[in-house]
């Protein structure tokens, strides 16, 4: 066989989260200290492949990305289907702890973007001892709304394109064509309602405004990474979270938007490797 | 970071004047008809809507993704469905090659307060990246900003 089969391998694990199974699909490469990777509002983790197969990370990192449930290869749960969902910060807090626990990971690292970005702000907040690192790309305590998203989600509008449509604006435009395509693909194949359901979380239940400053990074480091093309959580807005929080690393990234992983993998990665690198130093200490 | 905020509040970096904005933007039905592909993500569109600079909107008909019609407003008594008008500034950085951060987007630009959205949007939200597009082709046809 000649052909080029990527290191990453995908499997299912059935965890329970509020008394539920759920069967959740994930995607792993490398061995080390267990990175898990959070994935976008109405987007999965094909986001992450990048990170996952770079050969220099994984080599000092377990890197983990997860669909979360009712994304990506990640089906709603058995009760959830003729619901409406919505993702809130007390589910997305149970369902990020259930599982690393059902990986038995070992005090992971988190990265997370977007709402991945303000969640890990939360596991800072309430649950830093579980973690050795925590990451937030794209996260800030609150940001602005800027578009109604109850256009998400009506018959009379066509949900992928209109998601894409939207987010279309948050990449830079430095970044190379063939990557923002597929970083729109992504909202272009999300269920009806998920992204719309991720923001409830977003933009309604997860305001952590008041509540950042309890963070201490002697317990857990916290670095947060913003795109300067990013105009929803704003370089200001990210900065001014990271004010906020005694300890705390802030870095405004050129040419970059609010998905960098997926935009512009070699831009981002100039970026996350002193991050890692930094990780690892604190870890071998 | 390459743009600052005390640069973003300064305004975008670059030279216009309001006679070269106006003078692309009614060039835009025609680099929409060169562009095949374009024209027919539109192709289920029929809008009146009203679209361009602050200092001189345009009537905009499309039929079928076509811009058929571009007039400049007012007309007497002639509605529109929706309108979107930025300010000259806005559509000079946004068709820069590489705009700067916060003015490359059309709602990037209505957050920032240099644009306005308003009307019945329906139209606008169901064809929005062909929107983003069409007023986005002067960037393609080296729009210069000041000739």
């Amino acid at each position: 066989m000649t052909a080029f089969i990527e290191p990453i391998v995908g499997r299912y694990i059935h965890v329970e989260i509020d008394g539920e199974i759920n069967r959740i699909y994930f995607e792993e490469n490398g061995s080390g200290i267990p990175l898990v990777c959070l994935h976008t509002a109405g987007s999965d983790a094909r986001q992450w492949r990048h990170l996952l197969v770079d050969e220099e990370f994984t080599k000092h990192f377990r890197v983990i990305a997860f669909d979360m449930p009712w994304h990506g290869k990640s089906n709603p749960p058995d009760s959830g289907y003729g619901t409406e969902y919505r993702l809130t910060t007390a589910s997305y807090t149970a369902t990020i702890r259930a599982f690393c626990k059902a990986l038995d990971l070992d005090r992971p690292v988190v990265m997370g973007c977007s709402i991945g970005g303000r969640i890990v702000l939360n596991l800072a907040i309430d649950h830093a001892k579980e973690f050795r690192a925590l990451i937030g790309l794209e996260a800030a305590d609150f940001q602005q709304p800027w578009y109604d998203t109850a256009w998400l989600n009506r018959p009379d509008v066509h949900g992928g394109e209109v998601c894409a449509a939207l987010v279309s604006g948050l990449i830079a435009p430095q970044g190379p064509q063939v990557a923002r395509n597929e970083t729109l693909w992504g909202y272009k194949q999300g269920g009806p309602g998920i992204f719309k359901g991720d923001l409830y979380f977003y933009r309604v239940d997860g305001d952590l405004r008041g509540r950042t400053a309890s963070i201490d990074v002697r317990e857990c480091p916290l670095y947060l990474l913003t795109g300067e093309y990013d105009f929803s959580c704003t370089p200001e807005d990210t900065l001014r979270t990271a004010a906020g929080i005694k300890g705390a690393e802030a870095t405004v990234m050129e040419a970059l938007g609010h998905f960098p992983m997926s935009e512009n993998p070699a831009q981002f990665r100039r970026y996350i490797a002193p991050v890692l690198d930094d990780i690892r130093a604190r870890n071998s200490a | 970071m390459s743009v600052s905020a005390e640069q973003r509040s300064k305004g975008p970096p670059v030279a216009f004047t309001d006679a070269a904005v106006i003078d692309a933007f009614r060039r835009i039905p025609d680099y929409l008809a060169r562009d095949a592909v374009l024209m027919a993500r539109g192709r289920l569109l029929d809008v009146d809507c009203l679209l361009g600079p602050t200092v001189q909107p345009f009537h905009v008909a499309i039929r079928a993704g076509a811009i058929v019609d571009i007039t400049p407003a007012p007309v007497l008594m002639r509605s529109s469905r929706f309108s979107y008008l930025a300010s000259p500034q806005a559509w000079a950085a946004y068709w820069q090659p590489m705009p700067p951060a916060g003015w490359h987007d059309l709602l990037s630009l209505t957050k920032r307060g240099e644009a306005t959205l308003s009307g019945d949007l329906h139209p606008f939200i169901a064809h929005l990246q062909y929107f983003k597009d069409v007023l986005a082709l002067p960037r393609r046809h080296g729009f210069g900003g000041v000739a």
